[in-house]
């Protein structure tokens, strides 16, 4: 006889190991259920007593910030360059080039293909649209591609993709020069698309024969990357 | 503290066996590197320090996928499934004990586990099935709508954190307690360190022993 079955303890005594486990789970699933209200409701309580420690809390709204390259690269508006490959023609683009082009400001919810999502983020700069049509990309190619001074990032567009009207090559964000983290001195936001769509630290914008595919998209993420509709999500429409 | 010292036959109770040594440090190991890769993924500080997140990411994911592993594993073994009886049972001494303020003496015939213990597994066991769950319905987004998809968010990382404070709770408790960690380690503890913490176990398990003995 083995010392287990000696020493077995009688089943005496409440299952309360089974009942915590059960209860978990069930407790698990409704959280589950209402972890949108849930989320709002931590999210404006957490703001309310300690907004500086907002982004270290689970679920709390903000925004997340994500790099592919080994922290985040550094550059000043005056050694930022943008290089514009037009066919034949490079054209190098300070950040006063950027501002002296017409401006366009915009205000639309940011929302990324892994669940977070902030509205409302006011964005200016100069249209893509504008761009295509000062350089004649459109005559050289039926694709971007987009480049990243974090030497490692890359994202694409159809040409009609960014000739819509709510894609901009940002220079400013809510009111300031955009940070370092969010990917200044200028970025990208494909304003209906998820976020990875929206280069940060732009360097490079090139005319291409064809679309080719980008960072994340080289790892499954889809390439028309359209909010609702794309990645498998049905996430409502941006504003 | 220190290390506990080498222990003859007589003055030693086997606390666990080889496997649940092994399936123990398995779990301790994935659980502890999906506390890692969620660190440079989540903390803002650590993840701007660090970058690659597709190796972070890719990382988590295997570890998540990996951990049932071991816990199906342990429920093979006989051993590991008559502890699991006992830690699910709470006995009378399990509510007096919780209450009592001299809990280390021996007074309480505590068994095998004491009322911590259990609800430390517990919690354990039904936050490794919430994680998981909620894991794998983030890591297959497709399956579900955004607000679901927050909803496991929500969960996956407010349960995360909890956890993470039970482990950090759990190792403290451990280091604490050398003979503990001894049983675990080689399987052993002395028996006047049971019959202190664990005095209804160990009285059990002398009397098995020495009708063993006598088998033997």
């Amino acid at each position: 006889m083995s010392g287990d079955d000696v020493d077995l303890t009688p089943a005496e005594g409440k299952p309360i190991g089974r009942r915590i486990v059960l209860g978990m789970a069930g407790a698990g699933a409704v959280a589950v259920v209402l972890g949108k209200q849930l989320t709002s409701v931590t999210s404006s309580a957490v703001g309310a007593v300690a907004p500086q420690i907002q982004s270290v809390i689970p679920a709390t709204g903000g925004f997340r910030i994500y790099t592919v390259t080994n922290g985040y690269p550094e550059m000043t508006t005056t050694d930022y360059r943008l290089t514009i490959t037009s066919g034949a023609n490079v054209t190098t683009l300070t950040f006063n080039d950027l501002a002296a082009l017409p401006q366009t400001s915009m205000t639309k919810d940011f929302q990324c293909v892994t669940g977070w999502r902030v509205d409302n983020v006011a964005w200016s700069g100069v249209l893509l649209r504008d761009i295509i049509t000062a350089f004649e990309l459109a005559q050289n190619g039926t694709a971007l591609s987009f480049t990243s001074f974090d030497g490692a990032y890359t994202e694409s567009l159809t040409m009609e993709q960014a000739m819509r009207p709510d894609v901009l090559v940002a220079t400013s964000m809510l009111g300031g020069p955009i940070s370092q983290e969010h990917g200044g001195p200028v970025r990208l936001v494909v304003a209906p698309m998820y976020a990875y769509k929206s280069i940060k630290w732009l360097d490079g914008i090139k005319a291409t024969p064809a679309v080719e595919p980008g960072y994340w998209e080289l790892r499954g993420y889809d390439t028309d990357a359209w909010v609702g509709k794309s990645n498998g999500r049905s996430d409502a429409p941006v504003v | 503290m220190g290390a506990a010292m080498p222990l003859s036959s007589d003055t030693r109770l086997r606390r666990f066996t080889t496997a649940e040594h092994w399936i123990h440090r398995l779990i301790a190991i994935d659980i502890g590197l999906l506390i890692v890769t969620a660190a440079f993924l989540y903390i803002p500080d650590l993840s701007s320090r660090v970058g690659n997140r597709y190796f972070f990411k890719m990382s988590h994911v295997i570890l998540g996928f990996a951990l049932p592993i071991p816990v199906i594993l342990a429920f093979c073994f006989l051993a590991f499934r008559l502890d699991v009886r006992r830690l699910n049972r709470f006995t009378r001494v399990d509510w007096e004990w919780m209450r009592s303020k001299d809990r280390r003496t021996g007074r309480l015939a505590v068994g095998k586990f004491n009322a911590g213990q259990k609800l430390n597994a517990a919690f354990q066991f039904g936050a490794i099935i919430v994680m998981f769950v909620t894991g794998a319905f983030l890591w297959f987004n497709g399956l579900v709508s955004i607000d679901l998809r927050t909803g496991f968010t929500f969960v996956h990382d407010w349960l995360a954190l909890l956890m993470t404070v039970v482990v950090i709770g759990h190792v403290y408790k451990a280091y604490r307690e050398p003979y503990a960690r001894q049983g675990l380690r080689t399987g052993f503890v002395p028996r006047d360190w049971a019959m202190r913490e664990h005095r209804g176990w160990a009285e059990a398990m002398t009397d098995t022993a020495s009708d063993s003995a006598k088998e033997g």
